[in-house]
């Protein structure tokens, strides 16, 4: 049994809303993520506000401008399978199929995905760490194989999420409702770097949902994916990773999205390596010279310098993949 | 806090007040002892709670009971009829597939719903749609192997059913 909390199960997202305002309240999507985190503690629940009756953030249906808009309650199983994601937004079709394993991902959905905590185990574990209010980050003289290596400071996670980075590199916006109305941002700025506020990784505020998704219009010759790397051959969080959304015109890059996943607090962009691509016929070359550049700046701890050459050799194999 | 819910269990209707903090797991080995259903990790990892909800397979140690109100569940109960085993438990049987049993109502499951969906896996799909199901005694080859085997067995019935017009699944059994 979990511990006890009051459930609703709201119809329309102003009622989830209201209900989500009220202090204690969490979200539950499919939750996978949630049950998990109050069971073990990690958080309490007053109450739990249900989003899965409201069927209007489920499925998935184009846009007046060519893009595609996925409610914040559609399965990864969905998003995995459907056959206009995987030709249009390669990217996100492969990060939604390489989360978790196929029974999650069909109770699992991609506001969720986007929204779930992390896992650092002193996070899941009986630890008052400085992301939970606590003084001190476990990570930094523990044990910090699965950890950042970009964009730590007080705390040291990897964002969980294999979908998030293949938004990011997409360009693609949330739309976001709360008791103060509705709002849209990039994917990009819905997630929160440690400096800024460690205790938290999205900006959204208490009463705020997520609602959906939209990915923009596929550009001219785009071309995209996501690779992951883990220590098992399915189920594994990632160890690192990259999303690519390119679009290529006459045989040069003509736009560049490069997201690496599994090494920092939030996806993670590298605009250098986006800029030194457009412009260039993609080779051997400017592959090797891209991933050398994706990983400059890394700040190892002292258990997962291993993971340096790793993203740089996924950087450098899914470029050359594209080429 | 309780809440009633309604529900098809194995093409039972079920009514029941449950706590809101149950999970699905919980409420079918504790409130309907449906205990074919395992408890292993209760962390989504293991997969020995596998349950099917609306056909689709899910992990019911992080499904809250009430989630399940006015859908359909099946478990491993509901895939044998009257004592009949469904091909899979034979398969399952007679490649020894199963060592301590622990995971195998789990896989059995898992293996339910591909066989569904695809009725004649290859190797690499039997192991994807059973990637999150966990044994740590057969080391999966005579699970893989049991799978493929029961799709063909339900072909060959499928066939056979088609002529006489029966169900399926259930054609190669003798009543
Ligand atoms: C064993 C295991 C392995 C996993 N492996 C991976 C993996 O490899 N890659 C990966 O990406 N993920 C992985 N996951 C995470 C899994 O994908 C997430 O649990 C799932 O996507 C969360 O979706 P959900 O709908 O169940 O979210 P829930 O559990 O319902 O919610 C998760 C969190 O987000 C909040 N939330 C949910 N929806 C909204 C919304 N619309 N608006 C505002 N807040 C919201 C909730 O309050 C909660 O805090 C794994 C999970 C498990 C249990
Ligand atoms: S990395 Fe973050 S979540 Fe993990 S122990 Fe440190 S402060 Fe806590
Ligand atoms: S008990 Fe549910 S996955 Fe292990
Ligand atoms: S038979 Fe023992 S865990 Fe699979």
């Amino acid at each position: 049994m979990l511990p006890s909390f009051r459930y609703v199960r709201p119809r329309t997202v102003s009622e989830a809303v209201k209900a989500l305002a009220a202090e204690g309240a969490r979200a539950h999507a499919g939750g996978t993520d949630l049950l998990g985190c109050l069971r073990d503690g990690v958080f309490d629940a007053k109450s739990v506000v249900s989003l899965s009756g409201l069927d209007d953030l489920k499925g998935i249906s184009p846009t007046k401008d060519g893009g595609l808009k996925i409610g914040a309650l559609t399965t990864l199983a969905e998003v995995a399978r459907h056959p206009g994601i995987a030709k249009g937004w390669p990217a996100l079709a492969q990060g939604a199929a390489a989360a978790a394993s196929p029974q999650l991902r069909n109770q699992g959905t991609l506001g969720g995905n986007l929204c779930q905590r992390p896992r650092c185990w002193y996070f899941r574990g009986d630890f008052d760490c400085a992301r939970k209010g606590g003084e001190i980050c476990y990570a930094v003289e523990g044990e910090n194989t699965y950890h950042a290596i970009f964009g730590g400071s007080g705390c040291f996670i990897v964002h969980p999420s294999d979908t998030a980075s293949p938004l990011v590199a997409l360009r693609a916006t949330v739309k976001v409702v709360g008791p103060k109305g509705a709002r849209s941002l990039p994917v990009e700025k819905l997630f929160v770097l440690p400096a800024v506020d460690h205790t938290r990784e999205t900006i959204l505020a208490p009463g705020e949902v997520l609602t959906e998704v939209l990915l923009p219009p596929p550009l001219e010759g785009a071309k995209g994916l996501y690779r992951k790397v883990r220590s098992r051959g399915a189920w594994d969080f990632a160890l690192g990773g990259v999303a690519l959304a390119l679009s290529v015109k006459d045989g040069k890059v003509a736009s560049a999205g490069v997201v690496l996943s599994g090494v920092a607090p939030t996806p993670w962009r590298v605009p250098e390596v986006e800029k030194l691509l457009v412009g260039k016929a993609l080779d051997a070359k400017l592959a090797a010279e891209a991933a050398e550049l994706a990983v400059k700046g890394a700040e190892p701890m002292s258990g997962n310098d291993y993971k340096v050459p790793l993203v740089k050799g996924a950087v450098e194999e899914a470029l050359l993949a594209l080429a | 806090m309780k809440k009633t819910i309604t529900l098809d269990v194995n093409g039972v209707a079920e009514t029941a007040e449950v706590e809101v903090g149950q999970t699905l797991l919980r409420f079918l080995r504790d409130g309907l002892d449906l205990t074919g259903t395992k408890e292993g990790c209760n962390e989504g990892e293991c997969g020995s709670c596998m349950v099917l909800l609306d056909g689709r397979p899910v992990n019911s140690c992080l499904v809250l009971a009430v989630e399940a109100d006015g859908r359909s569940v099946t478990t491993v109960e509901g895939l044998s009829r009257e004592g009949v085993l469904h091909p899979l438990q034979k398969a399952f049987l007679s490649q020894a597939a199963v060592q301590c049993g622990f995971c195998t109502p789990g896989m059995v499951v898992s293996a339910a719903a591909l066989l569904r969906e695809n009725p004649e896996p290859t190797e690499d799909d039997v192991k994807k749609a059973l990637a999150g199901n966990l044994c740590r005694c057969t080391g999966y080859k005579q699970i893989v192997d049991a799978v493929r085997d029961a799709a063909a067995a339900m072909r060959a019935g499928a066939v056979a059913g088609g002529e006489a017009g029966k169900p399926a699944e259930r054609e190669e059994v003798p009543a």
